[in-house]
């Protein structure tokens, strides 16, 4: 089932006494999602990606704008009648209930001719335990499961019912590292053998990236990029966009455009043809720097940190946006780390240029691509 | 450790103290009075032990009549309070504008006098010489006839005494409900809404279980605090309620101590060690339901 969003746009009430401004959470979201992907809604708290998620649920409804499943205008029906599945951050299981009747409930909810036997009920709740990995399971209360498994009974519950849509709100930000790393991978797993479509929130960049076919990042209640993962990360639209994804982040340079060539520090680092003349702001990825003797880009080194399969680089640059510069290079290079300065060469594919007012990229034509 | 414990103890000894004179002592006392016959508290003298003061306190109408009295109290006023308590809890929880106004007017009985509102009770429904109160003249709005609520027949004598007592104890218990469910997590009821449950079956299978602990903790008390119920008699029928036919039981223990047949402690120790046994039967049974309905 694909899910189309119109121009959706949610405002809320301001806070505080006597406010009438309004605040919007969610300004003209305009997706198409296409049927049976795993798709992340990523941004920082309060960039409206839950309310995204609520508005598609059917738990708030839009300002403007419609919603569409297939061809199903879906926009004034409420939760119940959509056909959603939704796994809520603290997984909301109810306490009192046994593993068997949470998954249970949704189903002993059908009225009608939805209307299920007692043994079709008995089926599919053991078929979505099954699927979860929880049917030894069946008879405990949520409290005494681990966290990775109550979260399993929570997506249990959410597609017992096939659901046409399942959404995840930030469903691995209740767990410890350990288990956030297994649980990501059992949702893809679980995504790709139900093939419903999947929207997850989340402002973990890794956990959007690693999973999610396609990403949303979103910055104040506007989506910023639309795409692959790996697209949105190699090819960023602005600054804002650039800086959220990737660990460790992308360093920011102030620099300047200056007869076809980029200067950072006033030296020149790279030749950028076709951009005017005047202040930029330059992102290079940690991958982004080539150890040279001779490179043009030079900083003071403060330390080596060596990780086995490469070495992060950390050093300083007075043009740098933060103190510590940080590049990661092969641990094929040897960086002579009682030397004062370490200088830099810089691949044009990992280095973005910015406009200094909006944060918009400003592209130019590499001359030559450097191989990773 | 020793000198450890032994300053615990130093701690503790005032509360001990306390406890130990002002309540256990009286306790094991009522208890020894209640198998002393014609035990005399001037002279501290009776003069033989055994199980006449239970046969005689067993026997004696008035006795009877304030059990009876008492659990129909119990059995009306516990669930109708708490029902409707809830009923009440569950609309203020759901009303957005005056629910302020609303809670204020829901309290203020608790804060207002027992023999205040007795009296009040009285210009409804006491019919005198003068008028019939004014639900007899609803009631003849109706068409009704005339019923004398406070002298009349026992059965309008007993409404108007549930009728208060339900009155009364409500608001505590729409304030510990409205509280209880004010703090059930939204989240659960949007999960039930995902998954497609009524009104109902949310009430039902999610609100009900998620504050039967606080439902629970009000019966318990409301059965212990109707059986022990004395005062709001006193308030409607004044102090001669067995002549009103109206005694509860801790009333009968107080006429048997101090009112105009009074001077029994005898006898109204075995009656208090009874109204213990009563309620200490009726407390572990509804600890018995707890077990098997409540979640915790």
């Amino acid at each position: 089932m694909k899910v189309v969003l119109q121009h959706l746009t949610k405002q809320f009430p301001g806070r505080g006494k006597g406010s009438r401004q309004m605040v919007t959470a969610v300004d003209d979201f305009d997706f198409e999602i296409p049927d049976g992907k795993l798709i992340g809604l990523l941004g920082p708290s309060g960039c409206g990606k839950s309310t995204t998620l609520n508005l598609i649920s059917g738990l708030l409804s839009p300002t403007s704008g419609r919603i569409l499943f297939g061809d199903d205008d879906v926009t004034d029906l409420p939760p119940e009648n959509r056909g959603v599945g939704l796994v809520f951050q603290n997984y909301a299981l109810y306490p009192h209930l046994t593993v068997r009747q949470n998954i249970l409930f949704p189903l002993q909810n059908l009225k009608g001719a939805a209307k299920l036997s007692k043994d079709e009920m008995e089926r599919r709740m053991l078929n979505a335990a099954r699927l979860v990995q929880l049917e030894d399971y069946l008879d405990r209360k949520p409290a005494q499961l681990s966290g990775g498994q109550q979260q399993r009974v929570a997506i249990a519950r959410a597609l017992v019912k096939v659901p046409r849509v399942l959404l995840l709100d930030e469903p691995l930000s209740n767990l410890d590292a350990r288990l956030r790393l297994q649980t990501r991978e059992e949702i893809r797993r679980i995504q790709r053998e139900t093939r419903v479509t999947t929207v997850f929130v989340t402002h973990d960049q890794d956990e959007a990236m690693s999973i999610s076919d396609m990403i949303v990042v979103m910055e104040s209640g506007v989506v910023q990029q639309i795409g692959a993962p790996q697209t949105v990360y190699d090819d960023p639209v602005n600054l804002f966009v650039a800086k959220f994804l990737g660990t460790p982040p992308i360093n920011v340079f102030d620099g300047e455009v200056k007869g076809g060539a980029l200067r950072i520090g006033g030296s020149g680092v790279l030749p950028v043809p076709g951009v005017p003349d005047g202040p930029v702001i330059v992102g290079v990825r940690p991958e982004g720097f080539i150890l040279k003797d001779d490179g043009p880009l030079r900083c003071s080194l403060n330390r080596v940190e060596v990780m086995g399969r490469d070495v992060s680089v950390v050093s300083s640059h007075p043009a740098a946006g933060s103190a510590a510069i940080r590049s990661i290079i092969g641990a094929e290079n040897q960086v002579d780390e009682h030397s004062d300065t370490v200088r830099f060469a810089l691949k044009p594919n990992k280095t973005f240029l910015f406009d200094k007012a909006t944060g918009g990229r400003i592209r130019f034509a590499a001359e030559e691509r450097t191989a990773d | 450790m020793e000198s450890n414990s032994k300053k615990a103890w130093l701690y503790l000894l005032p509360a001990i103290l306390f406890l130990g004179v002002f309540m256990v002592y009286p306790l094991v006392d009522v208890f020894v009075y209640s198998f002393e016959e014609g035990y005399n508290s001037a002279s501290q003298t009776f003069f033989g032990t055994g199980l006449y003061n239970y046969s005689y306190v067993l026997h004696d109408p008035y006795f009877l009549q304030a059990v009876k009295n008492t659990f129909i109290l119990v059995i009306f006023t516990v669930p109708l309070s708490t029902g409707i308590a809830l009923l009440i809890s569950v609309g203020l929880n759901s009303i957005q504008p005056l629910k302020n106004l609303y809670q204020t007017v829901y309290f203020l009985p608790y804060v207002t006098n027992t023999l205040a509102v007795g009296l009040v009770f009285m210009i409804l429904f006491k019919k005198t010489a003068y008028t019939d109160g004014l639900v007899n003249l609803v009631i003849h709005w109706f068409g009704g006839s005339a019923v004398d609520f406070i002298d009349g027949p026992y059965w309008a004598k007993m409404f108007v005494l549930c009728f208060y007592t339900v009155w009364v104890v409500m608001p505590f218990k729409i304030l510990i409900l409205t509280s209880a469910l004010a703090s059930v997590n939204p989240d659960y009821y949007s999960a039930a809404k995902i998954d497609g449950a009524s009104k109902w079956r949310i009430f039902t299978r999610i609100t009900l279980p998620m504050i039967s602990p606080m439902i629970f903790y009000l019966v318990i008390t409301g059965f212990i605090g109707a059986f022990k119920a004395y005062s709001d008699a006193v308030a409607i029928f004044g102090t001669d309620l067995n002549a009103a036919g109206m005694n509860t039981i801790v009333g009968y223990i107080y006429d048997m101590l101090y009112g105009d047949s009074g001077g029994y402690p005898s006898f109204a120790s075995a009656a208090a060690i009874i109204l213990f046994a009563i309620v200490l039967t009726i407390t572990c049974i509804n600890l018995m339901i707890r077990k098997k309905r409540v979640y915790f």
